[in-house]
């Protein structure tokens, strides 16, 4: 077996690829299917409609896909420069309880001023805990990997810790959960009678606005250059550092957002069951999405509507829900088989 | 300051540290080795997690502990596999390959728990593995009683530290697998098959992780719980660039750790009216990141870790 690299890859092939790497996953999560003793079509007959077969799934599924397309982006801006920022979950729930602390009553502004201040409170915060990892890898070398993931348990104890002390809501009848965020801070629905809040808007309002700043401005072009070839890049006088630096306030603010979104858009309060995991399933947007900006907002609708199928399915159908996360899964590592394809060719033999 | 000196030589405290150290110590050794071959393994969280399940079911379903050990092994190797595929002849990358492992591995190990087990309050038991004295060795004074009076699978952790050190140091092969992580190149000139040693090396990794796994629903505990691995898999990487990639200093590494972290359970003891029982659950997590800083600068990394390898290739 020989690898070769491809001299021009067919437009179409980029394209057709997150759709073929997500039928290989329905095709592979058929055998799961199968395995609980029910019929691949109708289970996913049962998980189409409860994802898009009324007004009602596509407003749940789009309020899912939107604090995936934050942790998502968050994602796609930190790999692309090879930073790999696993701790979006963790950079969640700042975001989330910067969101608490500035939207529970502290202070009481028209909704205009007090939701951008949330918004801004919550990216900060997001920045700020990415920077310890940052500041570690930049100074002293620590491979980031490892810290933004162990942060993230550190950061959900730290929200339990508040949530049991401090922060507990005397109102919620021994549930661990925080006060409700004060009413000019909730993002209004904009479907009537769903969930669907302002969060997406802002959601998309930040993909083009990441997909602008990569696509036209320095940062941008430093970030991709740093991505590419590090080497190079040093040698036309870019600072890793720098860029590393530029990266991390981005990654992390959007992953900050999507906690500010999620409390002060679907939940009302912040509690530990905020977040199912968004910040890692960010990282299958991003990949499926090729790391694009506006691909993020359609991978992380398709995405969000596998979970909000699959929670459905699971109350008709006796098949666990879990097969959401295994349907993601598979589509994370066909899109990146995938994807190599797309460059290289694979000659079998000598 | 006295208490904590008196704490420090009862055999209890050692025991328990012992018992924390040893999922850590499969694990770890696991993870050195797939990085010695060249390969970060980000797959070990849920290799755990499903070699947690997958030992586990074994027993419920009437299999006996070594059957599930085993069964556990070779869950662990089939996504070790998978993996290889991947990163060694895919030349993905080794970062959001392994994340994406982690993410099958422990989706499918909830999936076909929900699926096998009727839900209920109480999650169901097995009889996990017993304690058996090793005699003589275990009438040594404190530390005897806790490194000799443990379960079959913590002296199996022992054996594996000396085997994994033999074989990388003292064996062909071992050299073998250590010049897939540092050199490549140089293998094939010899006519080795780079991409199956490295197969091979993360399979026999994943395997270990997979056990280390196992010992917490076999041995630890009595049960499966979801989310039970809780970052172990995560600090074992840490706990690998500590020990600078050297089995012996795993060892050594996987017991300061257990004993901090006994230390830590015992002090939320003491402690829990003044201080809150979190603060004390996150010193592990501080305590790696900590561990990572003192090596970080001088860490001698494998030189081909993270470098796919092609054949045919030259540099």
């Amino acid at each position: 077996m020989r690898i070769n690299t491809r001299t021009n890859t067919p437009v179409w092939l980029i394209a057709l690829l997150p759709i073929l790497s997500i039928g290989v996953a329905f095709i592979i999560g058929a055998c799961f299917i199968l395995w609980a003793g029910e019929s691949p079509f109708k289970a996913y007959a049962a998980l189409i409609k409860g994802s898009l077969g009324s007004t009602f799934a596509i407003t749940e599924s789009l309020a899912r896909a939107t604090p995936l397309i934050f942790t998502g982006l968050a994602a796609a801006v930190a790999f692309r420069a090879k930073f790999w920022n696993i701790g979006a979950e963790g950079q969640l729930y700042c975001g989330a309880m910067a969101a608490t602390l500035v939207g529970t009553g502290v202070i009481d502004l028209p909704a205009p001023i007090m939701i951008p201040m949330l918004f801004i409170a919550g990216a900060v915060a997001g920045c700020l805990i990415l920077l310890v990892p940052v500041v570690l890898k930049t100074h002293m070398k620590v491979d980031e990997v490892v810290t933004t993931l162990l942060l993230n348990f550190v950061i959900l104890l730290f929200v339990n810790m508040l949530l049991e002390g401090p922060w507990k809501d005397p109102m919620a009848m021994g549930w661990p959960q925080a006060a409700r965020i004060i009413d000019n801070g909730v993002l209004p629905t904009i479907v009537a009678k769903s969930r669907l809040h302002l969060g997406i808007i802002v959601a998309l309002i930040m993909s083009v606005l990441m997909w602008a700043i990569l696509r036209f401005t320095v940062w941008g072009y430093e970030i991709r250059a740093v991505g590419h070839n590090q080497q190079a890049s040093t040698f036309y006088g870019i600072s890793i550092n720098k860029s590393v630096l530029m990266v991390a306030l981005f990654s992390g603010g959007l992953a900050g957002m999507a906690g500010v979104s999620e409390v002060a858009g679907l939940k009302g309060y912040l509690t530990l069951t905020l977040s199912p995991g968004f910040g890692y399933t960010g990282i299958a947007v991003a990949m499926l999405a090729q790391l694009h900006p506006i691909g993020v907002i359609i991978s992380a609708i398709f995405l969000a509507s596998i979970y909000v199928g699959a929670d459905a399915m699971s109350r008709t159908i006796d098949i666990p829900n879990y097969i959401a996360d295994i349907l993601v899964a598979i589509s994370l590592l066909s899109v990146l088989v995938g994807a190599m394809l797309t460059r290289y060719r694979i000659v079998w033999g000598k | 300051m006295m208490e904590l000196f008196e704490m420090m030589l009862t055999t209890s405290l050692w025991a328990a540290v012992i018992r924390i150290a040893t999922p850590l110590i499969f694990a770890t050794l696991g993870e050195l080795i797939c990085e010695r071959a060249g390969v970060l393994n980000l797959g070990i969280e849920g290799i755990m997690t499903i070699g947690a399940m997958a030992g586990w079911i074994w027993v419920y379903q009437g299999g006996d502990l070594w059957g599930g050990i085993i069964f556990a092994a070779i869950v662990g190797m089939i996504f070790g596999f998978l993996h290889s595929i991947l990163v060694v002849y895919l030349g993905l990358s080794q970062h959001v390959s392994g994340i994406g492992i982690t993410l099958l591995a422990s989706s499918i190990s909830y999936y076909a728990y929900t699926l096998l087990i009727p839900f209920s309050t109480t999650p169901p038991k097995i009889v996990p593995f017993s304690a058996f004295e090793v005699p003589i060795l275990s009438s040594i004074p404190i530390l005897g009683q806790a490194l000799f009076h443990q379960s079959a699978l913590t002296y199996l952790s022992y054996v594996l530290v000396i085997v994994t050190f033999f074989v990388l140091y003292k064996m062909p092969i071992g050299l073998t697998i250590r010049m897939a992580g540092e050199n490549p190149v140089a293998n094939e000139a010899q006519g080795i098959n780079v991409l199956l040693i490295r197969t091979g090396a993360v399979m026999v990794g994943s395997a270990m992780m997979a056990i280390g796994g196992a010992f917490l629903t076999m041995s630890a505990f009595d049960a499966f719980y979801f989310g039970m691995i809780n970052g172990r898999g995560w600090i074992c990487i840490a706990l690998v660039i500590f020990a600078s990639w050297r089995p012996g200093k795993a060892f050594l590494g996987a017991i300061l750790f257990a004993l901090f972290e006994a230390l830590q359970v015992r002090a939320q003891l003491i402690g829990a009216d003044v201080i809150p029982y979190q603060i004390f659950s996150m010193m592990p997590y501080f305590l790696s990141i900590l561990a990572m800083m003192l090596v970080a600068r001088k860490a001698a990394y494998p030189k081909a870790l993270l470098v796919p390898f092609r054949q045919g290739d030259r540099i």
